[in-house]
């Protein structure tokens, strides 16, 4: 689904490097987690793959389904599949929730050639889904993510990517400052998502997401760089741990 | 209202539909306040000048002012290149100076104000009370003060909180009693941001203005309330000729809002006035209109006729200046309140919303004028038509030669219901120098970069990521507006663009 190949990214601003080098392979239908300590570069290289400004690619690749999406503007990868739910979800003041999901379906749909959803039935899609995460109709109208508190952030964005469909998944540390509570219904909200051929690349700090998200594949990065992979076992053996011995073996 | 005849076109979301047929309706403000006036002779000439400059009781060196501009106004003539029709005015058939009897002695206070007069703003729904607050307590949130200053035909009957304004060394008080107590500020300002001669309506608000507001803000005073002025035109035949003149002194900010209402007549009335806004270093101004005179009935009858000259100078360096209007009312507009970005790293906004039904024509915009480095100007217009209405945004942006890295960024809208209105748009652009862009389309400086990638992630294209944000961003210059005057304002929330055209 998603190719990775010695991705080297740096900062358009001033000669910073930040990935080193990242190799991914993402199977449809899998879920692989990187973890990592604050500062690794996780979120930078879910920017980097949903196209956003201000850092410069100087080396490797990153293809979904085949298709080089690095070369691609930011609308075209969303039509394309991919969707980031965002560690910081933005604000828009002004504009309506509702307003903005169905902006938001109809420009992918119109990207891709397809006939745009009626409002009728955006109506209906939209509130079943909304119902699943607990999003009340209030939510709905209020503008986009203003004044939400942090979990009701999470669960717009997984609203969002419950939406569109996508078929490549970024959750950049959706668990965080979510409460047990908030967390299973993020848990289960992308569970339902899983159909066997949607992939998922889950960012996260803690193991406790992945409780509830089992992956497949787990992956630890640290300075800009994979340092390990391996199975679900890794993610556990960070909770019990922490990262040192992780990091002092690759170093 | 003729709105059920009015095939909505497809794609006019009905929310959009219900607002606008609620916003312009059955007019609420037609009623008329039966009260003993005192009227200058019908007609303009060199007398009635005399006679409005003796009634506000004016130093000589107004009159002479005034004198000049009648005698220029003479030489000038009336424009015609808007695009609005309407008949000849007939100056000579109307009455440039109408008052209440009642106000022949200056009351010393509101509370001497004819109950009639004051009972007239209540049912306007306009606070002329000074709700006081006690010593050390904050007022609650949300619930903002207002001191209004209240004009009626060509008289302010009060201004309210002036006292405790003066306690923050801001002055808010009629024009006529700023020439009076204020003269050398009136002086040193008056006609310095709109010239007499600039054109034929200001020149002749400059000969026949009667009252209107004043307000000074010293330096590095932030204005501890809202200031704001409600202009009601009361009698038949007779035109409002109001001046306005903002100082905001350095490090100055003051959120300024003017209502307008008139009663329903059947001869069309003539209002032109004159707003004047100066901005010296890193003084902010926001200005916010929520126009709506009587507009003429469904056939075109009757209606105020709106030539108005609004120009705020940035003079200082950082300064900054909001015009925000919500222009529902009038017959014909004729309106462009415009920003001069003298002072380097000036910035001018421009939000208007303008919905036209019936018979109205509006022909409002604005004029950026870059002339300062660095200096950055927005407008988002949006102009709704309606009915046979017809709406033109007319507007100019100019970049001198010496307005090196100035930028610009224009976003207008227009949606027709129906199919017999009309909507136009007339930008001029003129770019004397390299360095400065003018945007008609989306760019990324204007609008926050974060707020563009998070649409643009979810599949916006990039104009229709900065369009979605921008126009969420009037909703709230709106929703902002003071509950008061700004019934029409949160109506107007409901009111999208899907489906405009232009
Ligand atoms: N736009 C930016 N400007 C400056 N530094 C940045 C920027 N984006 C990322 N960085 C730096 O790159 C490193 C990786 O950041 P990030 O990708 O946010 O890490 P993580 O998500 O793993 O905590 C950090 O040192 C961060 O300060
Ligand atoms: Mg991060």
């Amino acid at each position: 689904m998603l190719e990775i190949k010695n991705l080297q990214v740096q900062l358009e601003e001033e000669d910073k490097q930040i990935l080193k080098g990242v190799d991914l392979s993402l199977e449809a239908g899998k879920v692989h987690a990187i973890m990592g300590p604050n500062g690794s570069g996780k979120s930078t290289l879910s920017y980097v793959l949903s196209g956003k400004g201000g850092y410069e690619v100087t080396a490797g690749s990153a293809h979904l389904e085949g298709n080089d999406i690095l070369s691609m503007e930011p609308e075209e990868r969303a039509a394309a599949g991919l969707f980031l739910a965002f560690q910081y979800p933005v604000e828009i003041p002004g504009v309506g929730n509702m307003t903005f999901l169905r902006t938001a379906v109809n420009s992918q749909r119109k990207l891709r050639g397809e006939p745009e959803m009626s409002a009728g039935e955006f109506l209906k899609v939209v509130r079943a889904k909304a119902k699943d995460l607990k999003i009340d109709a209030e939510m709905l109208k209020r503008p986009v993510n203003v004044g939400f508190s942090g979990g009701e952030k999470k669960r717009n964005e997984i609203l969002q990517m419950a939406m569109l469909e996508p078929k490549m998944c970024i959750l950049d540390e959706t668990d965080s400052g979510l409460d047990v509570d908030a967390m299973k219904l993020v848990a289960q909200g992308v569970n339902a998502l899983r159909d066997g051929k949607r992939t998922f690349l889950v960012i996260t700090h803690y193991q406790r997401l992945l409780d509830h998200i089992k992956p497949d594949v787990v992956h630890i990065m640290a300075a800009g760089r994979i340092i390990k992979s391996g199975g679900p076992e890794l993610a556990l053996q960070v909770e019990n741990n922490g990262y040192s011995d992780l990091l002092e073996g690759s170093a | 209202m003729a709105m059920d005849d009015v095939q909505v076109k497809d794609g006019v979301d009905a929310e959009t539909v219900d607002a606008v047929i609620a916003l312009s309706g059955a007019y609420k403000y037609g009623w008329n306040t039966e009260i003993e006036m005192e009227y200058a002779p019908k007609g303009l000439s060199e007398d009635i000048v005399r006679l409005i400059s003796s009634k506000n009781e004016e130093p000589k060196w107004m009159l002479e002012w005034r004198l000049a501009a009648y005698r220029r106004w003479l030489e000038l003539k009336e424009p015609d290149w808007a695009m609005v029709e309407y008949p000849k005015i007939d100056f000579q058939d109307q009455y440039y100076y109408a008052r209440p009897k009642s106000m022949e002695e200056k009351p010393k206070s509101l509370d001497d104000v004819d109950p009639k007069l004051l009972e007239t703003y209540k049912k306007l729904g306009i606070p002329l009370k000074e709700q006081a607050l006690l010593a050390g307590v904050e007022a609650p949130e949300g619930e903002r003060r207002v001191a209004v200053d209240a004009v009626f035909d060509s008289v302010s009957l009060g201004t309210t909180f002036q006292a405790e304004l003066l306690q923050a060394g801001v002055i808010f008080c009629s024009i006529s009693e700023a020439i009076r107590e204020h003269p050398d500020l009136v002086k040193r300002y008056l006609g310095t941001v709109v010239p007499v001669s600039d054109n034929y309506y200001a020149t002749l608000n400059s000969a026949v203005f009667s009252d209107g507001s004043f307000v000074y803000i010293p330096p590095g005073v932030r204005c501890p309330m809202e200031l704001s002025t409600y202009f009601r035109i009361n009698a038949e035949n007779t035109g409002q000729f109001e001046r306005t003149l903002i100082i905001a002194d350095k490090e100055a900010y003051v959120s300024y809002l003017e209502g307008c209402t008139a009663p329903q007549r059947d001869v069309a009335q003539l209002h032109a006035a004159v707003v004047e806004l100066v901005l010296l270093d890193d003084a902010e101004i926001k200005y916010s209109t929520v126009q709506n005179w009587y507009p003429g009935d469904e056939n075109g009858k009757g209606g105020i006729y709106n030539f108005v000259t609004k120009r705020a100078d940035c003079r200082g360096d950082r300064s900054k200046v909001m015009w925000t209007q919500v222009e529902t009312g009038s017959a014909v507009t004729w309106k462009y309140p415009s920003c001069v970005l003298r002072g380097d790293d000036s910035q001018g906004e421009f939000y208007s919303i303008a919905i036209a039904n019936n018979m109205q024509q509006a022909d409002t915009g604005t004029k950026m004028v870059h002339l300062g480095k660095n200096t950055k100007s927005r407008i988002v217009s949006k102009g709704i038509s309606a009915g046979k209405a017809q709406n033109t945004y007319r507007g100019l942006v100019s970049m001198h030669p010496k307005a090196k890295n100035s930028r610009n960024y224009t976003q207008c809208d227009s949606l027709l219901i129906g199919d017999k209105c009309g909507a136009h748009t007339v930008p001029y652009i003129e770019v004397k120098n390299n360095s400065s862009r003018v945007e008609h389309e989306a760019t990324t400086s204007k609008v926050d970069d974060d707020q563009l990638f998070y649409c643009r992630s979810r599949g916006m294209g990039e104009e229709d990521a900065v369009a979605l944000v921008v126009n969420g961003f009037c909703k709230e210059v709106l929703q902002a507006l003071p509950m008061e005057f700004a019934m029409e304002a949160q109506a107007l929330v409901a009111i999208s663009l899907e489906g405009s055209v232009g």
